[in-house]
């Protein structure tokens, strides 16, 4: 093997090789992107509720507790799929309402429970962080996941 | 150590070591909460505890990866660095941005993609700091000789950083968010920080083993070609549910099983390095850890990896305890323990004397790694659970989050245990002065 593998040979498998990898991947990532702006979220408009809405999930860092299509940490349940659970996924203003009710009540406070902290969130911030859940719930997914309860 | 400017490690390790103690604190009180969820949390909310968690070891690991490069790359060059100064300022940036993120997760001020909630300014301090460190490394290594080694930690280092502008770019899409957030955080650990990490690993080996410097550089670029060749296109195991295209199911789930052979590799390239190696090199605590860090590499990025990425078994693992245990393994035995391996080898030269407590070094090594695979065995057993509870029965998240406390209990004991070894770890490196062990009687000076 040494005489056929040459410590050079071995570098210009490397680099030839890499490279031919690296535009596969960008190829397919440009196809992607395609992909989910025309059809995977194309489902429901990305309208300005929706940005406010992600950029209020990003200030309060809710993904260090919570997953997002099964991405994130793993001490709240996923909320990817929470407006499908909660049965409001098409009906924002029902969705509004759930969502305030359920960040109004928190913390809990009770003993032993897992404690979610209480975020001062105006009332636009709280309709876009439900338009949020309810645009990404309605991402194709390639049904993930399996069932309601995320 | 040959030369002067190597001394700037140092600094870059031991700064490096107090955020591995922040580090490992963080997993403990997060550990704490799983089981005492009402602790703090007003005041230090499990979201906060966490981003700390896993900054402090991400920037701790990079700046571990610098100081290495600036105590390997004089001796691979056969020169001193092209500035000292440079390289003190760039961890005078990195410190100062620590400090600052650390301090405004505090008061709640965040971003919140996942690993990059640094504030901007903060983003920005860290690639200014790359940006010195590239233009200082890469300058020492262009004047001075070219090794395999130096290349592989140049290309690496280099496509990190540049995969670092992804950290800036977060489209108001999700889908696409996600799909780029990708190119940072698995374009880093399961490629570019591969190079890297087989980079030290060959540096390593060339100096504890005496093998000779071109079978080690050949290996190093098979190494290194198995790794991206699998682990580029093995990205597509995260776009397996984002709202990506069908076809990423098969492309990751054969591209990420592949992922398993670098690790493999690397593994076996250490055993066989030690075994054809000659050289009795008296610091056996260097040797104990790379040979772990490989191993444990194998197994929690490799094995513990594979058990999950086939999307037939992701669709029901995806986002459970599965992905907890996975993930501490692999970074415990790829990064973690290959950094403490390069501190071990390192810091008797730049604190000019012989290793040392050599037994405590290496009881710390026993303590960390029994602490991370039983951590990983219970995290386990819980996602098993939790995958059959949640993803096939259909019960909900707290319901079955309920059932797990047994787990958690012994997950919480166990992460004691490697705070402890990580305590342990970086008294035996700083504090301890005093000659263990004799050197045995065979022992052949080491470089």
């Amino acid at each position: 093997m040494s005489e056929i593998l040459t410590k050079s040979r071995a570098r210009n498998v490397f680099y030839g090789g890499s490279l031919f990898f690296v535009v596969v991947f960008v190829a397919m990532t440009a196809h992607s992107h395609r992909y989910i702006v025309k059809t995977s979220t194309a489902g429901m408009e990305l309208t300005d509720a929706v940005r406010l809405g992600k950029h209020v999930w990003e200030r309060h860092s809710c993904i260090n507790c919570h997953t997002l299509h099964g991405e994130g940490a793993y001490f709240a349940p996923e909320v990817g799929n929470v407006m499908t659970r909660w049965g409001v996924l098409d009906d924002a203003e029902g969705a509004y309402e759930m969502l305030n009710g359920w960040m109004e009540a928190q913390p809990s406070g009770v003993e032993g429970r897992r404690q979610m902290p209480h975020f001062e969130i105006t009332e636009e911030e709280m309709r876009g962080l439900a338009e949020f859940l309810r645009w990404a719930d309605q991402t194709d997914t390639q049904n993930w996941p399996p069932n309601d309860a995320g | 150590m040959k030369y002067q400017s190597q001394k700037v490690a140092y600094a870059y390790f031991m700064v490096a070591m107090g955020l591995f103690a922040i580090q490992v604190l963080g997993g403990l009180l997060a550990g704490w909460i799983y089981v005492w969820p009402n602790t703090l949390s007003e005041l230090l909310p499990f979201n906060i505890v966490r981003m700390l968690h896993t900054n402090a070891l991400i920037v701790w690991l990079l700046l571990g990866f610098f100081g290495a490069a600036y105590y390997l790359v004089p001796e691979e060059s056969e020169r001193e660095l092209f500035s000292v100064k440079l390289a003190y300022i760039q961890l005078a940036i990195l410190v100062v941005g620590t400090l600052g993120a650390v301090g405004s997760y505090l008061v709640g001020i965040h971003g919140g993609r996942e690993f990059l909630e640094q504030p901007l300014w903060v983003k920005f301090g860290i690639l200014v700091a790359a940006v010195i460190f590239l233009v200082n490394i890469s300058l020492t290594v262009l004047a001075g000789r070219k090794t395999a080694i130096t290349n592989i930690l140049l290309m690496g280092l280099w496509l990190l950083s540049l995969l670092w502008v992804f950290a800036f770019i977060n489209p108001d899409n999700l889908s696409l968010d996600k799909m780029y957030w990708w190119f940072v955080v698995h374009l880093w650990v399961e490629a570019t920080w591969e190079l890297v990490m087989a980079a030290i690993l060959g540096y390593l080996m060339l100096k504890l083993t005496g093998v000779d410097r071109e079978v080690v550089e050949k290996w190093l670029y098979v190494i290194v070609a198995l790794a991206l060749f699998s682990g580029i296109l093995g990205t597509g195991h995260h776009f397996f549910w984002i709202g990506t295209p069908g076809y990423w199911q098969w492309i990751g789930s054969i591209f990420s099983t592949l992922e398993v052979i670098p690790f493999f590799a690397m593994m076996s390239f250490a055993f066989v390095m030690v075994w054809k190696g000659r050289k009795n090199h008296p610091n056996k605590a260097a040797l104990l850890w790379s040979l772990g860090a490989s191993t444990v590499a194998f197994f929690g990025a490799g094995v513990w990896g594979f058990l999950h990425t086939l999307h037939g078994v992701n669709y029901y693992t995806h986002g459970t305890q599965i992905t907890a245990a996975h993930g501490h393994l692999a970074f415990y035995g790829a990064y973690v323990a290959m950094n403490l391996a390069m501190f071990t080898y390192a810091m008797p030269h730049l604190r000019n004397r012989d290793p040392y407590n050599q037994v405590l070094n290496m009881a710390s090594f026993w303590l960390m790694t029994g602490g991370m695979a039983f951590m990983t065995f219970v995290l386990t057993f819980a996602g098993t659970i939790q995958t059959h509870m949640q993803r096939i029965v259909g019960d909900y998240y707290m319901d079955v989050q309920d059932q797990l406390g047994l787990f958690y209990l012994m997950r919480l004991g166990s992460g004691a245990v490697v705070v402890l070894g990580a305590l342990l770890f970086i008294y035996a490196t700083v504090v301890v002065r005093r000659e263990v062990i004799k050197p045995g009687p065979a022992a052949v000076p080491g470089e």
